[in-house]
């Protein structure tokens, strides 16, 4: 009561000038960039990036790696995996990497073709050759090669050739370019699309969500390989290559809309009437710029990092259906495509070098896999850490 | 309760009855039928196609009526009679061929699921609680191999190694001298000795997927406040770890038991192909690619039915379980 009425003290007074201080100046880092630290710390995930960052440009310049159109035939069919030598045929240290020509000789008794190593022919492989001429991306007119063998008459097959005499390292690195982005055209249309369904279901909410929300219940509660095997099975066999591998993405790409449609609905739905919202609404902003600027950033990095997760799993589906003969057909050249010809236990046994491109497959889904768990631990704003 | 499980049923047969036409069109979305590509076939083969007896044939599977009309015959068929239909391709009901091959696969999808189950928990548990060390990373790592490693792949080396190392015959469920045999023990020995190459390719992936699930649950407990008070109050680690985080982990294990098993028998579909087992799966590739519709259309219906039955049974499970869930 008696403090009531005593008058506070007199505030002292501010002076003109702050005195200097010995505090640092405030730096801050912005989100992307803790983002960046913790992803660092994932040395698998970065160890993923890496080969993938590496294939991927590999991919896009695959006409400068490859030593041959993918296409060309050779003399040669299902010729093994040559040897590359460092040492030559007087058993001295030759500096440049040599291949031998290859010669044919016939077992006798079962008339089998095998191939030999001829030690009477020596190759170097020289880098940045200049070889069969292509346009680079369709546009740029270019010959150099990264590596070839360019004296006449020789050949380098470093993983072998095929049934129809191709050398599998030019189909293997053009195969990337099919196998490697149908994994992200896909996940980037079902993230799109999955966006606006679940906006639209979580928006209007009533039965048009009620509807979705049913006929999504149907499509996972048919088992997935026997709905993606009638769908795939369903492309006409006339269709180009281009549209034939549009509509497959999409019937790939159609397993992970369902689950990003219920993820965008869920977290419309459940950050809707959050505080920030609200306070939006009262500044007057208009609905449409509240989900824009709004919701969609807060839960933006979960649904990404999601879709990374699903990469593996198309690629996967990819390589699988291909191998089986729905989906992706010749002269489409993807990994799986060139898997089908390792279909049977006889080829393979005799043939070991064909099954190589699932050598690259199994790379590209461990490291998506590690990076988009790497991705998830720093980017994910709703898992456990 | 009952009103509950009425919703619950009467949604599941919308649900079942909504998934039959959605088979029904995906299996008649490829352009033409089953006599045009029967017809291509033949033709490609140098036969000469007769056209009335095309048109006979026709009549004869009711290709010439409406599609409304062919699904109104095979859905009526099921519900009324229990009869799938008739297969174009095979020239037999669809009842005989699925009664020969369901067997094989549902033996083949129980013992897997049976076999990953009883590897998967040990493991994980066992990885959780020494984690880091060397049994853990060789763990994770299989686990991501069992990850990425393709089917098909797997199959292919499997076949490969039990072939070149056990002298098992390459493909099938049997060697060729039991292939025809009545049963006797030598048969099912030589089946049991066919069985478990599918088996181990097909639970690689379940069980390197459950084994991280498992871990991870595992994980998430041991380090709660509740098993350090355990561990205070002097229970042995052994039963503490049995006792309370190992039920926690089992949770999702037996909320998913319902599904793991049509899920299985159309996860087995790639591998099967590869080595030439007589299960659902190849019959199902081979019905798609003649456009044998009935033959498709019930099989996709059958696994689904077997889905959603066992989404159910899943969700009736994890109630059971988990109390937490009743009270919502």
């Amino acid at each position: 009561m008696e403090d009531e009425a005593k008058p506070l003290a007199p505030a002292p007074a501010i002076p003109d000038e702050l005195p200097p201080t010995d505090e640092e100046p405030v730096t801050y880092a912005t989100p992307l960039q803790m983002m960046w630290w913790r992803f660092k710390r994932h040395r698998m995930a970065i160890f993923g990036a890496v080969i993938l960052i590496l294939f991927y440009f590999v991919m896009v310049f695959a006409d400068f790696f490859a030593p041959y159109e993918p296409n060309t035939r050779t003399p040669y069919m299902y010729s093994p995996p040559q040897t590359v030598h460092f040492i030559d045929n007087n058993g001295n240290l030759s500096l440049t990497p040599l291949v031998y020509g290859i010669g044919k000789t016939r077992n006798m008794e079962t008339l089998e073709l095998i191939y030999v190593e001829d030690k009477t022919q020596e190759y170097p492989i020289r880098f940045f050759v200049h070889s069969w001429p292509y346009k680079l991306w369709g546009i740029f007119d270019a010959d150099l090669h990264f590596f070839g063998t360019p004296e006449q008459g020789a050949d380098i097959f470093l993983l072998g050739t095929d049934h129809l005499a191709r050398d599998m390292v030019s189909r293997i690195f053009f195969g990337a370019r099919i196998s490697l982005t149908i994994g992200l055209v896909g996940v980037f249309m079902s993230m799109i699309i999955g966006l606006i369904i679940g906006g639209i279901s979580a928006l209007y909410g009533g039965w048009l969500d009620n509807a979705i929300q049913r006929i999504i219940e149907v499509i996972i509660s048919i088992p997935s390989l026997p709905l993606l095997m009638g769908l795939s099975a369903a492309i006409p066999r006339e269709w180009s290559i281009e549209q034939t591998y549009f509509v497959f993405s999409l019937i790939l790409s159609l397993i992970s809309t369902t689950v990003i449609i219920r993820i965008v609905r869920g977290k419309f739905l459940s950050t809707r009437n959050l505080d920030f919202v609200t306070a939006a609404r009262l500044y007057g902003s208009g609905e449409m710029r509240i989900i824009v600027q709004h919701l969609i950033p807060s839960f933006l990095s979960y649904v990404i990092v999601r879709v990374t997760l699903d990469i593996p799993r198309m690629i996967l589906a990819e390589t699988a259906l291909s191998f089986l003969g729905i989906g992706l057909r010749p002269p489409s050249i993807s990994w799986g495509v060139l898997l089908t010809q390792a279909q049977n236990y006889q080829t393979v046994v005799i043939y070991p070098w064909l099954l190589l491109p699932a050598v690259f497959v199994i790379f590209t889904v461990l490291a998506f896999s590690f990076m988009g768990d790497g991705l998830r631990d720093a980017a994910d704003p709703f898992s456990n850490k | 309760m009952l009103s509950f499980l009425l919703k619950r049923v009467s949604n599941m047969v919308l649900s079942l009855f909504v998934i039959s036409i959605v088979a029904f069109i995906v299996i008649q979305l490829p352009p033409g039928d089953f006599l045009t590509t029967y017809m291509a076939q033949l033709t490609s083969a140098g036969q000469t196609v007769d056209n009335a007896e095309v048109a006979s044939l026709n009549r004869q599977f009711g290709l010439d009526q409406p599609i409304y009309v062919q699904y109104y015959k095979w859905i009526s068929g099921i519900v009324l009679r229990g009869d799938f239909g008739y297969s174009f391709n095979f020239r037999r009901p669809v009842t005989a061929l699925l009664d020969e091959r369901m067997g094989y696969s549902l033996i083949l999808a129980f013992g897997t699921m049976i076999l990953v189950y009883l590897l998967a928990l040990p493991i994980g548990v066992y990885s959780a609680i020494k984690q880091y060390s060397i049994a853990d990373y060789v763990v994770t790592l299989l686990g991501f191999l069992g990850l990425a490693l393709p089917s098909f792949l797997f199959a292919l080396i499997m076949m490969y190694l039990s072939n070149k190392y056990l002298g098992i015959s390459v493909g099938g469920l049997f060697s060729p001298k039991y292939e025809m045999a009545p049963w006797s023990l030598e048969r099912l020995g030589d089946f049991l000795s066919h069985l478990w190459v599918p088996m181990v390719v097909v639970g690689l992936s379940g069980t390197a997927s459950l084994i991280r699930v498992m871990r991870a649950t595992m994980l998430d407990e041991l380090s709660q406040p509740y098993v350090e008070t355990a561990r205070a109050k002097g229970l042995s680690e052994a039963r503490l770890i049995l006792k309370y985080p190992v039920r926690l982990a089992v949770s999702p294990f037996i909320s998913t038991i319902g599904w793991t098993l049509p899920n299985l028998i159309s996860d087995t579909a790639i591998a099967a192909i590869v080595l030439s087992i007589p299960t659902v799966g190849p019959l199902l590739l081979t019905a798609l690619l003649s456009q044998d519709m009935y033959l498709a259309g019930s099989i996709i219906l059958i696994l689904s039915f077997m889905t959603v039955v066992g989404t159910f049974i899943s969700d009736l499970l994890l109630a059971w379980l988990d109390p937490r869930i009743r009270y919502e």
